[in-house]
């Protein structure tokens, strides 16, 4: 039957059983799906809330508002223990952004390095970059924090040395303990917002400068002096202004007090642990991904770039590094996603991120499907940003065909 | 995207689940699988909850485990520990994993309501104080304004650590750790000046320490801690038993039973130690209770009288030396007390 309409050409389509209908089969496959994500979202809230009304327990986010009680040690925006446990938890979430920031710009920045330098051809520097990534890609990044919150950090000297040493030295401005890293608080005077709209200033001309130069460039032929040009936008510019305006900062020492040292600026062990050990162990983890976007730009494009004319670093900056990257962004940004996570390892340490605020929430309401919730959303929200940014940057960068 | 929230929805049902195994009444579960599961410290606290090297545990916590597993099925072995961290042990006894938590755990209004939990029975009577190290020179908890100091998060102890500082105007800077061995290696590094928890286990971290005669327990008790066993709200006869257990040992003190006489003391002329002894002919106390008649006999057995576990754990006869003060029985100036049995 079926054979002599293909054979004639004309007629309807070939019946076939429903059973083997492909757009029926993949309208029951979604349905059937759908069906199952229901049931499962309504037996699990079903089952939460009959627990819960066991347990004489009452769901809901209100207790959001009641009183923290408690003291957070590192807080960026203002917090005691009389405010309530959202505050705590904004303190929570912007400790968990610090950290992971920070960890992801110096992770990149360590993991190019170490992943250029592996394909150096410098015997000891490729060994050693080996070395590195070899180590802390394979020890688990828990281990790693805990080996510089106690194997490093705890043993540097007490802050009784530290009053010690003072005694001897009165001019100490920065001083290394096993309670932080002690530092010159800068204090803003009157006239700064100037010196700082004149660097913004200057940013916007450095790049308006930058266009123009690259334009009059395939024009003409002609670079103009850019590097030096940016230079003088950038610092020279807000260096005066900042002269000018009477050099309107002063800095806030940290001097003994009774226990710890008062004023100045302390970065704590807690944060300086996590953040190392988040950076380390992530940019080893890059270093590869560096190396292997390297290697997978085809050696013909540098011959080739030579063969133009182009120096070595030229040809790096402008031929191989920009394939290397379309290769690069992706698993790059699945490491950004890890290290954002691994974060929340910081409970081990008493690092007052998302989790550990969190946690003391939990365990002083006993809101715990609620917190989870929080954790979960908020993880995920960040996660999700993270990715639409670098998707973004992909796309930038991605092969544009003409 | 849908993936993930596939994967959070997941995670909700299992937490769902994990309450729904929490049957309404627990001594019938009890019976049914045969053990009784109690929730204990997890970081080895020497005198409440802490492993030997052979594994086994000891402590007072440990005791009134095996007393409630004693009572239930004549046998202070069949008792099964979850070692627990401070902000573990909630959870974990809403979600049914115990069935009984004895975890050097604070009695407070809030945790009785809001958590859904109950308390009653007291096995000890402690309060808040701070350690330091004896270089410091300090005499008292008011001259600790800028010190940094260890706490344990998600406990009462965290709390009136802030309502002491702020109440007594001096400031702090706190060092938080989620489990009590990383706030005792922190404190022993010298990453806060003091450490503070309830003075009982502050005695017992102070022997964990290299040189436990550098350090001393300042004087203020700066909070109640009344600690106890607790149970899920809304199951009494279950609440009964954990609480009475806790009685029957005080009383076995208030009559004078111990595990060596208590054999003797069934024969005893008074009706009162009859009674409590399941002695009494016609008594039904053991079973409404829901427990077999010698009850209370197979918890002094099992554990000894309330003096005896005290001083075997914690007093005289342990390395902590803590005098019996609150916890001595009333008729000695202490608290302990155990309503009428009859």
């Amino acid at each position: 039957m079926a054979l002599a309409d293909a054979r004639t050409g004309s007629g309807e389509p070939p019946k076939v059983s429903l059973l083997y209908n492909p757009a029926l089969r993949s309208v029951v496959y979604q349905v059937v799906t759908l069906v199952v994500i229901i049931a499962a979202v309504w037996y699990a809230w079903n089952n939460v809330v009959q627990n819960l009304a066991r347990a004489n327990m009452t769901a809901g986010f209100g207790f959001l508002n009641s009183r923290a009680g408690f003291d957070l040690a590192q807080t960026l925006i203002s917090y005691s223990s009389d405010s309530t446990y959202f505050r705590a938890l904004q303190v929570g979430l912007l400790n968990t952004l610090v950290v992971a920031a920070a960890g992801i710009v110096t992770a990149t920045i360590v993991g190019l390095l170490v992943g250029v330098g592996r394909l150096s051809h410098n015997w000891l520097v490729a060994r050693l970059c080996t070395v590195y990534v070899e180590v802390f890609r394979n020890i688990p990044p828990l281990l790693v924090i805990f080996f510089w919150y106690l194997g490093v950090l705890a043993l540097l000297p007490s802050i009784r040395t530290i009053f010690q040493h003072l005694k001897e030295d009165p001019d100490a401005v920065f001083f290394i303990s096993n309670r932080g890293i002690y530092m010159p608080a800068p204090v803003f005077g009157e006239g700064f917002g100037v010196v700082f709209v004149a660097l913004l200033i200057g940013i916007v001309a450095a790049i308006a400068f930058t266009i123009w130069a690259n334009a009059r460039q395939r024009a003409t032929g002609q670079r103009p002096p850019v590097l030096w040009v940016n230079l003088a936008l950038i610092v020279l510019l807000p260096l005066a202004v900042f002269i000018v305006m009477g050099q309107p900062l002063t800095l806030d020492y940290a001097v003994p007090g009774s226990f710890n040292m008062k004023g100045g600026m302390v970065i704590g062990p807690e944060f300086l642990a996590l953040y190392l050990a988040l950076s380390l162990y992530t940019a080893s983890f890059i270093a590869e991904i560096v190396r292997a976007g390297i290697r997978g730009v085809s050696h013909g494009q540098s011959e080739a770039s030579y063969a133009l004319g182009l120096r070595p670093g030229q040809a790096t900056r402008l031929v191989v590094l920009p394939q290397a990257l379309r290769i690069i962004i992706p698993p790059l940004t699945s490491q950004y996603l890890n290290l954002i996570k691994n974060s929340s390892l910081a409970v081990a340490v008493g690092y007052a991120d998302l989790v550990a605020v969190g946690g003391t929430i939990l365990n002083q309401s006993g809101k715990s499907i609620e917190i989870i919730s929080i954790w979960m959303l908020i993880y995920v929200s960040i996660s999700l940003i993270t990715s639409l940014f670098m998707n973004w940057f992909n796309a930038k960068m991605a092969l544009v065909e003409r | 995207m849908a993936k993930k929230i596939v994967t959070a929805l997941v995670g909700a049902a299992v937490l769902g689940l994990g309450a729904t195994a929490a049957q309404a009444d627990t001594l019938s579960d009890v019976k049914a699988k045969g053990f009784v599961q109690c929730g204990v410290n997890g970081s080895n606290l020497a005198g409440f909850g802490a492993q030997d090297s052979a594994g086994n545990w000891a402590g007072l916590d440990i005791d009134i485990c095996k007393a409630v597993a004693a009572a239930v099925f004549g046998d202070a072995t069949k008792v099964k520990f979850t070692p627990l961290s401070a902000k573990d042990r909630f959870p974990a006894l809403q979600s049914g994993e115990i069935d009984l938590l004895a975890r050097n755990t604070t009695w407070s209004v809030s945790r009785d309501s809001q958590l859904g939990f109950d308390f009653r029975a007291v096995n000890y009577y402690d309060g808040q104080g701070f350690m330091v190290k004896k270089e410091l020179g300090v005499k008292s908890a008011l001259e600790l304004s800028g010190a940094s100091v260890c706490v344990q998060s998600g406990t009462t102890t965290e709390l009136n650590l802030a309502d002491y500082f702020r109440s007594n105007n001096m400031d702090f800077k706190p060092v938080v750790f989620e489990a009590q061995d990383e706030a005792d290696a922190a404190y022993n590094a010298g990453r806060c000046d003091a450490y503070t928890t309830d003075a009982s286990g502050l005695y017992s971290i102070r022997l964990k320490m290299a040189n436990p005669d550098d350090h001393m327990v300042l004087p203020e008790i700066i909070s109640k801690e009344p600690l106890g066993p607790a149970v899920r709200q809304n199951d009494s006869k279950w609440f009964d038993i954990v609480t009475w257990s806790h009685y029957a040992m005080v009383a076995a003190e208030e009559f004078g039973i111990t595990t060596a006489n208590v054999e003797e003391m069934k024969k005893s002329a008074n009706p009162d130690i009859k009674r409590f002894l399941g002695e009494e002919a016609d008594s039904t106390i053991g079973a409404d209770l829901g427990l077999p008649k010698d009850w209370a006999v197979q918890i002094i057995k099992a554990v000894g009288n309330y003096g005896e576990s005290f001083e075997r754990n914690v007093g005289e006869g342990s390395p902590l030396k803590i005098a019996r003060g609150l916890n001595g029985l009333w008729t000695k100036g202490g608290l302990q007390y155990a309503p009428p049995i009859r």
